[in-house]
C-alpha cells in the first residue's frame, strides 16, 4: 500500500498525499452505514436475490459487523468487487471492510498491507467424481485423467499430491470454471478439481447432482476470511471490532446462543459468566472496542450464530449442500476456535 | 418475300400457334430450384448438405425454444417439469427479466422513469435522424439531455433547470458577439454560461427538494439500461469530439496539431478495458481523499475519450477523401476557416465517414458490457454476477445469454440499417 501510494503520489503530482484512508469506527458510525466489498456473485457466498436484497454467507458477516457496530444489520452498503479491482476498493477507503471469499496468504497480509481478521471459512482442494467411477478416496485415482484449470494454484497442489502419494495421472487442462464443468460432463475426464467449496456449487447446478461425488481428501489449504487495511490505531481498533464480532458468532455457536433465544439471554446474567460477558450482562467488553455492551447481541440476532448462517447459506440442507467438516467447532472436530471472551 | 417462298416450300402455315406456357420444368419455383440450387451435381450436393446441417440445428433449436418453461421458482424446478425433455428454462427471464432490464438495485417502483426517458430519447432522436419529422421537434432533442438527467438521477429540478438556464446564456452572448468573429463569439458565450452557472450554483442547494424525483445513486443503475445510457451518452459527446480532433490534427498550428496526433495515437493504441481500469482503480489514487468522483462519470468520460479518437480518424479519412479543389474552391469564395468547414468541407467530409462512424458507434455499444469487469452491473454483468451466482439460478446459460445477444442483436442490426438507409438518402453522386 505504501509503495503504490509513493508511486501514485508521485505521478500525480503530490495530489494525492494522505490517500491512506484506513477506515476507522468514528468514520463508519458518523456515516451511518458501513461500506462491505463483496464478491459480484459467488454462489452461496453473496448474491442478490430477485428482489435486490444481498444474501450469502459473506454478506451474513457484513450484516453482523453492521450490527454490531450501528445497531442495524441493514444498515449496509454492499459494494461489489471482482477479483481485480477488491484490493484497491479496500487500499482506496472506499470500503471499510472486505469479506469476498479472499484467501489468507503471507504476502496478502504482509506485502499488500492489509490486516486479515480470522477466518470464516476454510476451504481447500478437493475432486469430484462420477459416482459410477467406484471411487471413494482420492488415493483411487491412481492413472485418472483429471480436469484442472491452468495457471492456477490448484494445477500445482494437484501436480504435488499425486507426486506426494506416488500414484500417476494425466492432467485434462481447462482455462475456466464453466469449461471444467462442461468437459468434466462430457466426460473428457475421470475427475475434477477446484476449491470444494466451488466443486459443491458446481455439482449442485448439475441436472443430476447425485450421480457425482466429491471425494474427502482436501489436498490444499485456502483459508478465507475478511480482511481491513491496516493503519494508525484507529484502524487497528476497527480491524479488532471485525475480528471479534466473527468470534462473537463463533463463541455464540459454542456457547449455545442462537437468533431464537439470544434475546432471552441477554435479557439478564446467567449461570455461564462467559456467555455474561459476551452478552454484555456482565463486564465491559463492549466498551474496550468502542461500541455499547450489547454489540454480540446485535451482531448475533442480526443472523444468527455461525452456525445457523453456515446451514442457511451454504448448509447440507441448501441446494450447495456444503458439510460442516473443517468448519466445524474444535469441540465437533472441525478447525473453529476462538480465543476466549474475557 | 413471301411470295417467292411460296412457290417452293410446300407447305406454309398460315396461322399462329397457340401460345403455350413454358414448359414446367422451365416456370415457377421448379426453375427457381433448377437454376438456384440444383444447377449441376456439386451444387446440388452441397444444397442437400446445408439442407441437413439446418435441420439439424433447427430439431435442436426449436424444441428447446418452444417446449421451454416460462414459469418455475428455480433451476430444480424446471428440470423436474422438463422431465428430461429437451427444452429452455426461460423461468429465469420471466423472473429476473426488471433486473436484466434495470440492474438489480434500482427502485423497482421507480421503473417508469428509465421508461419514460427511453420513450423520450425516441422522440428527441427523431429529427436529428429523419429528415422528414418537423423540425418542431428539435426543441425536444434540447431540451432532452436536462429532462433525462432529471428523470433518470432524480434529485430537484433546479439543478438542470440551472445547467439549461446556463447553456441558454451563453448560447445568446455568442449570438451577439459571433458577428464580430467566431472566436470572440465561443470565448463570450462560454463566460456567460459560466457566470451564470456559479450563480445558480446556490440555489438548488437551498431548495433540495423543489419538484424532486427520489435521487438514484449512479451506482443503482444497472442492466440494459446501462448499455443504451452509456452508448447513447457516449457516442453523442464523442461525435463533436472526434470532429474537433479531427480538425485538429489537420491544423496548421502546430501546438494544436501535437496535441490531437499524441491523443489520438495514445488512446487508440490502449485497450479500453485498460482505460476502465484507470477509471476505476487507478483515479482512485490521484484524486485528493474525500473526493467523490462518481464512478459511472468517470466511465463515461473514459469510453467517450476512446471512441472520440476511433471517430476522429474516421472522420480524418473523410476530409482526405476530399478533393482538393473543394478546400480550393472555399478559399477562392472568400470564406473564412469556420465557414469552410461548416459550409462545405465538412457536410462532404462527414458524408463520406458515414458508415465508419456507424461502425465505431456500434462496436462501442457492445463494448459497454466491458463495464461488467470493474463491477459495474450492466447487462452482462448481471448475467455473469448476481444471477449466475444465486442458488436458483447457477448453471442457466444459454437462455440468459441468448437474452443478452437478443437484445444487442436487436439495436445494433437496426443502427445499422439506418445507416444504410441515410448512405441511400445522401446519394447525391450519379452514379
Amino acid at each position: 500500500m505504501k509503495k503504490t501510494v509513493l508511486i501514485g503520489a508521485l505521478t500525480a503530482g503530490g495530489l494525492a498525499a494522505g490517500m491512506a484512508s484506513a477506515a476507522s469506527l468514528s468514520d463508519v458510525q458518523s456515516r451511518g452505514t458501513l461500506n462491505c466489498g463483496v464478491s459480484t456473485g459467488l454462489v452461496g457466498f453473496s448474491a442478490p436475490d430477485a428482489n435486490g436484497n444481498w444474501q450469502g454467507f459473506d454478506v451474513a458477516l457484513c450484516r453482523a459487523v453492521a450490527a454490531a457496530v450501528l445497531g442495524d444489520p441493514n444498515a449496509v452498503e454492499f459494494v461489489p468487487t471482482t477479483g481485480k479491482t477488491r484490493f484497491t476498493s479496500l487500499a482506496s477507503g472506499e470500503i471499510d471492510l472486505l469479506a469476498r471469499n479472499t484467501t489468507w496468504t503471507f504476502s496478502r497480509d504482509t506485502d499488500l498491507g492489509f490486516e486479515f481478521t480470522g477466518i470464516n471459512y476454510y476451504d481447500g482442494q478437493g475432486f469430484m467424481v462420477p459416482t459410477n467411477l467406484g471411487v471413494t478416496s482420492a488415493l483411487d485415482l491412481d492413472g485418472a485423467t483429471v480436469c484442472v484449470q491452468t495457471g492456477t494454484t490448484t494445477e500445482l497442489n494437484l501436480a504435488d499430491f499425486f507426486r506426494a502419494n506416488n500414484i500417476s495421472y494425466e492432467p485434462v487442462p481447462v482455462e475456466t470454471n464453466a469449461e471444467g464443468q462442461q468437459q468434466y460432463l462430457a466426460g473428457a475426464c475421470d475427475a475434477y478439481t477446484t476449491d470444494a467449496s466451488g466443486l459443491a456449487a458446481t455439482r449442485a447446478a448439475f441436472e443430476n447432482p447425485g450421480d457425482h461425488v466429491i471425494l474427502p481428501e482436501i489436498i490444499s489449504k485456502e483459508p478465507l476470511g475478511p480482511l481491513v487495511t491496516e493503519g494508525d490505531s484507529d484502524a487497528s481498533q476497527w480491524g479488532d471490532i471485525v475480528r471479534w464480532t466473527l468470534n462473537a458468532l463463533i463463541a455464540a455457536e459454542e456457547l449455545g446462543i442462537n437468533s431464537t433465544n439470544v434475546a432471552d439471554m441477554a435479557s439478564s446474567a446467567g449461570d455461564n459468566p462467559e456467555v455474561n460477558r459476551l452478552l454484555g450482562t456482565e463486564g465491559n467488553l463492549g466498551e474496550m472496542i468502542g461500541l455499547s455492551n450489547d454489540w454480540a447481541v446485535q451482531a448475533i440476532s442480526a443472523g444468527g450464530n455461525y452456525g445457523e448462517l453456515f446451514e442457511r447459506n451454504i448448509g447440507e440442507n441448501t441446494p450447495i449442500g456444503l458439510a460442516r467438516g473443517l468448519n466445524a467447532l474444535w469441540t465437533d472436530g472441525g478447525l473453529l476456535y476462538t480465543p476466549p471472551f474475557r | 418475300m413471301s411470295d417467292t417462298h411460296a412457290q417452293t416450300v410446300a407447305y406454309v402455315r398460315e396461322s399462329f400457334l397457340e401460345q403455350a406456357p413454358p414448359p414446367e420444368r422451365e416456370t415457377g419455383p421448379i426453375r427457381w430450384l433448377r437454376v438456384n440450387l440444383f444447377s449441376n451435381w456439386f451444387y446440388a450436393i452441397l444444397t442437400l448438405l446445408s439442407i441437413y446441417v439446418v435441420y439439424t440445428l433447427l430439431s435442436d433449436f426449436l424444441p428447446w425454444l418452444f417446449n421451454g418453461v416460462w414459469n418455475a421458482s428455480d433451476i430444480r424446478e424446471c428440470r423436474e417439469i422438463l422431465q428430461g425433455a429437451t427444452g429452455g428454462c426461460f423461468a429465469v427471464l420471466a423472473e429476473r427479466w426488471n433486473q436484466l432490464l434495470f440492474g438489480f438495485s434500482f427502485p423497482s417502483d421507480q421503473y417508469w422513469r428509465i421508461v419514460v426517458a427511453f420513450l423520450l430519447f425516441c422522440i428527441a432522436a427523431a429529427p436529428v435522424l429523419f429528415a422528414a419529422v418537423p423540425r418542431v421537434l428539435f426543441v425536444v432533442t434540447g431540451l432532452f439531455p436536462f429532462v433525462a438527467y432529471y428523470l433518470i438521477w432524480g434529485g430537484t429540478i433546479l439543478t438542470p433547470l440551472a445547467v439549461l438556464v446556463g447553456v441558454v446564456a451563453g448560447y445568446f452572448a455568442y449570438r451577439r458577439l459571433v458577428d464580430q468573429s467566431f472566436a470572440m463569439g465561443l470565448l463570450g458565450g462560454v463566460v456567460a454560461g459560466l457566470i451564470v452557472w456559479w450563480l445558480a450554483a446556490f440555489v438548488p442547494q437551498d431548495q433540495p427538494s423543489f419538484l424532486a424525483l427520489r435521487p438514484i445513486p449512479s451506482r443503482d443503475l444497472g442492466g440494459f439500461a446501462l448499455n443504451l445510457m452509456l452508448g447513447v451518452i457516449c457516442v453523442s459527446l464523442s461525435l463533436p469530439f472526434g470532429i474537433l480532433l479531427a480538425l485538429g490534427r489537420q491544423s496548421r498550428l502546430p501546438i494544436i496539431k501535437w496535441i490531437c496526433v499524441v491523443f489520438i495515437e495514445f488512446v487508440r493504441g490502449v485497450p479500453l478495458i485498460t482505460l476502465l481500469f484507470v477509471a476505476n482503480v487507478v483515479l482512485a489514487y490521484f484524486l485528493p481523499p474525500g473526493s467523490n468522483f462518481d464512478l459511472i462519470l468517470r466511465v463515461i468520460i473514459m469510453i467517450t475519450m476512446f471512441a472520440s479518437a476511433y471517430i476522429a480518424e474516421v472522420i480524418r479519412g473523410g476530409l482526405a477523401a476530399l478533393p482538393r479543389g473543394q478546400y480550393e474552391a472555399a478559399d477562392s469564395l472568400g470564406l473564412d476557416y469556420t465557414q469552410a468547414m461548416r459550409l462545405i468541407i465538412l457536410p462532404q467530409a462527414l458524408k463520406i465517414s458515414i458508415p465508419g462512424i456507424v461502425n465505431v458507434a456500434v462496436g462501442l455499444f457492445k463494448d459497454t458490457t466491458l463495464v461488467s469487469i470493474i463491477s459495474m452491473f450492466d447487462l452482462v454483468g448481471m448475467i455473469r454476477g448476481p444471477i449466475l451466482a444465486s442458488t436458483e439460478w447457477n448453471g442457466v446459460y444459454w437462455e440468459l445469454y441468448g437474452f443478452a445477444a437478443l437484445l444487442f442483436f436487436i439495436v445494433c442490426y437496426a443502427i445499422s440499417q439506418y445507416s444504410q438507409w441515410l448512405e441511400r438518402q445522401l446519394n447525391t453522386e450519379h452514379r
